[in-house]
């Protein structure tokens, strides 16, 4: 898959220190599954095996997975290439960023809302679309999803002020 | 046995009543919406739709139940060609090959293999069901927990044990997976676990969200990085597409049958659709000649899966029927519809209730016929969707993401997990490490766990129940070999070193 | 359009009618205004939803709640016994947890209620998640779950005593599968051991047609299901009844299998075994609502058993079809909850024990 950063122009993060940076992030979800397993007992109780008798030793597996895949990256002779080049990270960012602040708006002021404005900015940025075009879309699209799910199939999604206001 | 015939046809004609034919339709094409819309799943469409039933009769209204059942069936595979977004737990097998046909520019022959494929399980499932069903019935009940888990523990071994990438990075994913599913209530003791006292952990981690994050999400991330569009956008889109592939798909027979028999006896055991498509996706890939192909856009690899996802989800019906045992969770809430329609399941439906029965078993064989139809001429029109630009699709998908995270559990949180497992599906993904071993163990750890320790909880703990009877060491042998494959492959090339041109 | 209205303001005299004791006058004025059709709505007009009612199922879809849920539900639409659409969700983590939370933390909301079984008490006690029915208001008791002791039907034993002494014969080894564990399944079982000096050991499943299948199925020895999860295994000749769980033996003459019915099953107190336990299956809304709320969904509720879907569903699972409102509701609830604490504490089953 990341063949094509290899041997790349631009410059980024190492392969190398991205791996090594995922191997140590899994060890450390590893200690939290064991303390949470030890949290709740790890024997064999009077119902058979104790509630933290199993991810215990899931967490010992993934411990020592993330022991061997680091200790491979660092001992490795292969030479190191790019993960991907800052650019490209940029426009990776540019897509989780805008979707984490409209996942952050949910709570608050519902899906629809957040939606149209989502749809409305990528089409606007990375498409370079006219009102009219932008506005059909990021209008039509949700509203096409509250009628499938709240009127239709009677699954109410999160809504907002402003649905309450209008009367939903 | 004749007499079963004539019941059939008595069936058909039930079935193929103006008012059964148009509420088949009806059923089919709300199933594929529902297929398609990740987070709402079958269990979750026909629970919904339940209400709607209650004025028709009975007959109709299992017609209607049971046709979006087998459209939910259907739709599951579209998005997962598309997109890389299983749409049904079932469907993640799929994306396998699927995707990656879609991304050459094959999305029509994916999706006509897929939903033909579909047909075929369905199809084999419901004869099953016609001839043998009291037989099965009985099969059904030999299934305790040691059985349970000796079944988890093939699919499991099956599909575990091939794939490229480096071992340690495959049980690193594997164990992750055991792991998240094990968050939550453990059932064994009533106790919460890995939980920290976090509130919206209670639920623990539905197998869904994670696969709309690290595939859909994920997907969408490595798209973006590489350039902004999908690619296969030159997908054929005219019917042409399903004749052709048509005239592909009988080269691979062996697989479908063997992929029908893995997915009649998954339904029925009960252990369900999803690990039937995951076997039978991992025995393929062995036992083809092109196994080492798979997963670059195989349509071996779209077949397999498929035909044995649509013969569980069939066969399930089975023990529900005969046993009044849901055999999936659709069928459970199929079940509370037949008690509201004041039917009983269990023993005694098949003498006291012919007519709805057998006009249950006649929409079987029609619905299916129904669906293909509709999805079949449908082709084009999802091939084509690949063809709106990027900018339009992306976001659409992200929202169509976030609404299937959040109706899965009414959470707002889970749509942040979707997110947090989107980036870590990039991550996971350029660093080499399989997200399929992770998926599998959330869908299957937690059952997995259960039975194993409802088994030694039985034998108090002894292991030597797994080998108790002649079952339960069938199926663990079973296990023991899919794990060695690769072992025993090698030392059978040995002993014969010129291997007969297969 | 006028019949219509006609059937409004019936409706609504009704609802008065059931709501005041004093309902003379009110009736007048509801007789009234049905006559000369002018007045749009009457001063009293009873509260109504103004958006779709969330029905929260604290259970996975298929148990028992859910489908009693959906079949309420049902009857609701296609009775038209309310304007607004009911939504059903099911938020079963954490044993029920999770939808307690939801109602909890949705206090003021009226247009949300929560059907319940035993896992309202059970659930804050066995995981500690702060929770506890007082963060709710109390609607209505719609009905209680019997228990019955279940056996398979090629076992030799035809009472609960001669179960009871082949349990006793065996030391422990036999296996008593429930629902769930450290919930009402578990301290059914606990509590026959306690009166019978009998051991067994308790399997957990996922849900209770899944204990049936394996007691069909010869994996376990006998079960506490509720009549509705094995009623198509006793009807089928695969499964037997014992005794039941409560203080008289059940009012329900039609004949099931093998000439019985549910009539005929004896209390398990009548066989030496000092055992009743009923399961709630009630209504509840978050806190803070008013009053009037509150009264329309007892109204809704009592419209609702008064249909025959719901006749029906009581005679199929052998209900026990008691109802209540208001402070003796509470009253019964809160009798209930002390009587849980005390059972799970003896049994060990308590968080923070």
């Amino acid at each position: 898959m990341s063949e094509h950063a290899e041997g790349a122009a631009g410059s980024g993060p190492s392969h190398r220190a991205v791996e090594a940076g995922v191997a140590i992030a899994i060890g450390i979800f590893a200690a939290i599954v064991i303390y949470g397993s030890i949290k709740v007992g790890t024997g064999w109780g009077a119902e058979g095996p104790k509630a933290g008798f199993f991810p215990f030793y899931v967490g010992i597996a993934i411990l020592i997975s993330s022991v061997v895949n680091l200790g491979l990256v660092l001992l490795s002779k292969e030479p190191d290439h790019l993960f991907a080049e800052w650019s490209q990270l940029r426009m990776v960012m540019s897509v989780v960023i805008p979707t984490a602040i409209y996942v952050g708006f949910i709570p608050f002021i519902g899906i629809y809302i957040p939606s149209m404005i989502l749809i409305g900015f990528f089409m606007r940025w990375l498409g370079k679309y006219g009102v009219p075009m932008i506005a059909a879309v990021a209008i039509g699209v949700p509203v096409a999803f509250f009628i499938v799910f709240e009127r239709w199939f009677l699954v109410p999604l999160p809504k907002g002020p402003v649905e309450y206001w209008l009367g939903f | 046995m004749f007499e079963d015939i004539g019941n059939l046809f008595q069936g058909f004609s039930v079935a193929l009543q103006p008012f059964n034919i148009g509420v088949m339709f009806l059923g089919i094409i709300l199933g594929v919406i529902i297929g398609v819309l990740p987070g709402l799943g079958g269990a979750n469409g026909v629970a919904i739709l339940l209400p709607l039933t209650f004025s028709m009769s009975p007959t109709s209204a299992i017609i209607m139940l049971s046709c979006i059942y087998w459209g939910a069936l259907f739709g599951g595979a579209i998005t997962s060609i598309l997109f890389n977004i299983p749409g049904e737990p079932w469907s993640v097998a799929t994306t396998f090959d699927g995707h990656p046909m879609a991304q050459k520019g094959k999305a029509g022959e994916a999706l006509t293999a897929a939903f033909t494929s579909s047909f075929v399980g369905a199809l084999f499932a419901v004869i099953m069901i016609t001839l043998v069903a009291p037989l099965v019935a009985k099969f059904a009940l030999k299934f305790g927990p040691a059985e349970q888990f000796s079944v988890y523990f093939l699919a499991f071994c099956s599909f575990v044990g091939m794939s490229k990438e480096p071992p340690f990075k495959t049980v690193a994913s594997m164990f992750i997976g055991f792991a998240l599913a094990a968050v939550g209530l453990d059932t064994m003791t009533g106790q919460l676990r890995l939980t920290f006292g976090f509130e919206p952990l209670l639920g623990g981690f539905d197998f869904l969200i994670a696969v709309i994050g690290l595939f859909g999400i994920g997907e969408i991330l490595l798209t973006i990085e590489e350039g902004l569009a999908f690619k296969g956008g030159k997908a054929r889109i005219n019917l042409k597409v399903v004749i052709q592939t048509w005239k592909e798909l009988p080269k691979y027979w062996v697989t479908s049958l063997r992929s029908c028999l893995i997915g009649v006896w998954m339904g029925i055991s009960p252990a369900g659709a999803t690990p039937a498509s995951f076997m039978s996706y991992g025995i393929a890939k062995r036992t083809s000649k092109t196994g080492h192909k798979f997963g670059t856009g195989e349509i071996e690899g779209v077949v397999a899966p498929e035909t044995a996802a649509h013969a569980a989800g069939t066969a399930a019906l089975l023990p529900m029927l005969a046993l009044g045992v849901p055999g999936s969770p659709t069928a459970a809430v199929l079940l509370g519809g037949l008690l509201i329609w004041g039917l009983q399941p269990g023993p005694l439906l098949f003498v006291e209730q012919k007519e709805f029965v057998w006009g249950l078993i006649a929409s079987m064989y029609l619905g299916n016929v129904v669906g293909l139809i509709v999805v079949l001429t449908c082709v084009p029109l999802f091939a084509a969707i690949l063809r709106i630009p990027f900018s339009i699709i992306a976001p659409v998908i992200l929202v169509i993401c976030a609404i299937g995270a959040y109706t899965v559990h009414n959470s707002v949180f889970d749509v942040v997990m979707m997110l947090v497992f989107g980036v870590l599906g990039y991550i996971l993904k350029k660093t080499n490490y399989p997200l399929a071993p992770l998926v599998l163990a959330i869908v299957l750890g937690d059952k997995a766990e259960e039975n194993f320790r409802q088994s030694l909880l039985a034998s108090q703990g002894g292991l030597s129940i797994f080998w108790s009877n002649g079952l339960v060491s069938t199926i663990m042998a079973l296990g023991l070999i899919a794990l060695f494959w690769p072992l025993i492959g090698a030392a059978w090339s040995r002993l014969r070193p010129a291997p007969a041109s297969a | 359009m006028d019949r219509q209205k006609t059937k409004n303001v019936q409706l609504r005299e009704k609802n008065a009618m059931t709501r005041t004791i004093s309902s003379l006058s009110l009736t007048a004025v509801a007789a009234a205004s049905a006559l000369c059709l002018l007045t749009s709505a009457p001063a009293q007009a009873a509260w109504e939803p103004t958006r779709p009612v969330e029905f929260i199922i604290p259970a996975g879809t298929g148990g028992g709640a859910d489908q009693m849920a959906r079949t309420i539900q049902g009857i609701i639409t296609k009775h038209n016994l309310m304007k607004q659409p009911m939504v059903v969700i099911n938020k079963s983590g954490g044993a029920g947890g999770e939808g307690f939370l939801d109602v909890k933390n949705a206090s003021g909301n009226p247009h949300k209620i929560v059907i319940t079984l035993s896992n309202l008490f059970t659930t804050p006690l066995a995981t500690g998640i702060p929770f506890n029915w007082k963060d709710l208001t109390p609607v209505a008791m719609l009905a209680l779950d019997e228990f019955v002791l279940w056996v398979n039907a090629e076992k030799p034993y035809k009472t609960a005593t001669e179960y009871v002494e082949a349990a006793k014969a065996a030391n422990g080894a036999f296996k008593m599968g429930g629902t769930g564990s450290k919930q009402e399944d578990q301290i059914v079982t606990e509590a026959i051991q306690k009166s019978s000096g009998a051991k067994f050991i308790y399997i957990p499943q996922r849900g209770g047609g899944a204990v049936a299948v394996q007691l069909v199925g010869n994996h376990i020895d006998s079960s506490v299901n509720n009549p509705i999860e094995a009623v198509a295994q006793w009807r089928g000749g695969a499964l037997r009844p014992l005794c039941v769980f409560d203080s008289k033996p059940l009012p329900y003459a039609d004949k099931i299998a093998d000439g019985k019915s549910w009539g005929d099953i004896p209390t398990c107190k009548s066989q030496g075994l000092d055992v009743e336990y009923l399961m709630l299956r009630g209504i509840f809304m978050p806190k803070g609502v008013t009053q009037e709320q509150v009264d329309f969904y007892i109204d809704l509720f009592k419209k609702v058993r008064e249909t025959p879907e719901w006749k029906t569903l009581m005679n199929e699972g052998a209900f026990n079809t008691t109802f209540m409102t208001g402070a003796e509701y509470a009253k019964w609830v809160e009798n209930e909850e002390k009587r849980h604490a005390d059972l799970m504490k003896d049994a060990g089953f308590l968080a923070n024990q």
